[in-house]
């Protein structure tokens, strides 16, 4: 007994060194990129108008003219890497990419996972894609039909749960659209914004969003765990704070065609500089 | 004990944030794990029968002396071998599906006549089906014409030839080749997730983006389902191949 005892306090005081020095910053990443002289952030390219590519090709988005802002800012060339909802934070985790500005809800268990770092830059809530002639007007009617959704959207775990539709869940957004024209499913569940984006673009004539949006969620961009509360992770929480401040996130709104968004405003009435007129 | 099974796991799941095997302790995804592995048996157990029939049926028409039956048979070989199968699951489901019969629910809903699920059975079964056919084509051109003359001098026709003579030491010549086949039927039953087709690797991944941190756990039970569903078919097809060796024929003998 007097033996084991021994045997687990050294093996303790042999970890601790190792825990402890977990606990402080080596920041890996912030040197890596200040060194190498070029940041990979990841942005989703199915996602309009935050991220996806334009008739040439190229990545663009209001979520790629921030990781621009950050590069510039940093000093450092800009790399951008076109992630899922299902593999942005494994990509993260495994040092794919150094930051992740991925149209990502902040929930509480993707937060044990990826380092996210505040204030938050946008906020969306559920809402569905539906054509005019089912005449929903709340979310009880989705009850027992099949619903498409996207697969790695957090919106579909509410939807089925809360609501009882029947989630057929599709690789891409396209592929779930597509469904959904091809009359598969009542209706598209995904973040209002976006659906909002969709009939903006006048390729959904016939369909509209017809349900009160249900809970309003903030988006966070993510560094690496290791990274939260370590250089990286504070330069993102100035990098946020500014954007709000400044009223850049408003201005980018505008210039993507985004419906101005009431939380935008209000971060930016918020977090207003006291001195400033 | 279950309660003492799922305490342990929840503690885990505390103490490292990674690990978190959550459909050992949520009812919720406990029944999609099961549904999802139900899901992948039904489709395995079903095309690997269909395409072993799609095999034997496509052997018999190879032998026809009918040039368009043949024409026939080498087309469907080419189309079918010749895509891959997740392509043949996105063409099926999306491009034939949308030339099915429908009925209406509630006059505005489409529901194909075929869902999913069926694409996902046909595409499969006809993608493995077209490997089985050239296994037993293999098989039936190592049956000597000497076997085939006798059977035909003692009266049999063509068919009971095919039947009772070529298939049966046919099936024993290409089992070897069919079960390596078989096997990757059963892996590839993992694509039909791109149909939307709720077996064990669609609902794994809606379990791990639910909870994230229960993608290692996910990972791992795939890892074992997999090699488990593969080892009962080996094990079941290596007892077949021995029940059916005549002793003196083949390999082994």
């Amino acid at each position: 007994m007097k033996k084991l005892l021994a045997a687990t306090t050294a093996l303790v005081t042999g970890l601790s060194p190792v825990l402890a020095s977990a606990a402080e910053c080596t920041n890996d990443t912030w040197n890596r990129v200040m060194s190498s002289g070029k940041i990979t952030v990841g942005v989703k390219a199915d996602y309009k108008p935050w991220g996806f590519r334009d008739t040439s090709g190229d990545l663009v988005g209001m979520e790629i003219d921030m990781a621009k802002d950050v590069a510039a800012t940093m000093g450092v060339d800009l790399e951008l890497v076109s992630v899922q909802s299902s593999n942005r934070m494994q990509f993260l985790e495994q040092g794919k990419i150094d930051l992740m500005i991925a149209t990502m809800s902040d929930r509480a268990d993707r937060r044990e996972i990826v380092g996210i770092v505040g204030p938050n830059y946008y906020t969306s809530g559920t809402n569905i894609l539906a054509p005019d002639a089912l005449n929903f007007t709340n979310w009880e009617e989705l009850r027992g039909k099949p619903v498409c959704g996207k697969q790695g959207a957090f919106y579909n775990q509410i939807t089925e749960q809360k609501y009882g539709a029947e989630i057929i869940a599709f690789t891409g957004n396209a592929e779930a659209k597509q469904a959904l024209r091809d009359k598969k499913c009542v209706a598209f569940v995904y973040d209002d914004s976006s659906i909002m984006a969709d009939i903006a673009s006048g390729d959904w004539e016939g369909f509209g969003m017809p349900m009160p949006t249900e809970d309003d969620n903030p988006w966070a961009l993510a560094v690496a765990k290791a990274e939260e509360n370590c250089v990286f992770g504070r330069f993102m929480s100035g990098m946020q704070y500014n954007w709000h401040v400044d009223g850049t996130l408003i201005a980018l709104e505008e210039k993507w065609g985004i419906q101005p968004t009431a939380f935008l405003a209000r971060e930016n009435e918020r977090l207003k500089d006291w001195l400033s007129e | 004990m279950l309660e003492a099974w799922q305490e342990f796991f929840r503690n885990l799941a505390g103490d490292y944030p990674t690990w978190n095997f959550i459909f050992f302790y949520d009812e919720r995804q406990w029944g999609k794990v099961v549904s999802g592995l139900w899901m992948t048996i039904k489709l395995s157990v079903v095309c690997v029968i269909l395409s072993v029939l799609i095999g034997i049926v496509g052997a018999a028409m190879q032998g026809s002396k009918n040039r368009v039956v043949r024409g026939i048979v080498s087309g469907y070989i080419q189309f079918f071998r010749n895509t891959p199968p997740f392509v043949q699951l996105l063409f099926f489901y999306f491009a034939l599906g949308a030339f099915t019969p429908t009925y209406s629910p509630d006059g505005w809903l489409e529901v194909p006549i075929i869902s999913n699920v069926g694409w996902a059975i046909i595409s499969l079964s006809f993608f493995a089906g077209a490997f089985n056919v050239e296994i037993f084509r293999a098989g039936v051109e190592a049956v000597p014409d000497s076997t085939q003359e006798a059977s035909s001098a003692l009266g049999f026709t063509r068919l009971q030839t095919f039947a009772y003579i070529v298939m049966p030491l046919a099936l024993r010549v290409s089992i070897p080749a069919l079960n390596n086949n078989l096997v990757n039927l059963v892996k590839t039953t993992t694509q039909a997730f791109v149909i939307a087709v709720p077996e064990l690797l669609y609902e794994s991944i809606t379990i791990w983006n639910d909870f994230p941190s229960a993608q290692n756990p996910m990972m791992v039970l795939l890892f074992v389902a997999y090699l488990s569903l593969v080892g009962i078919l080996v094990l079941g097809m290596n007892s077949w191949e021995r029940s059916m060796r005549i002793p003196g024929y083949g390999a082994g003998s």
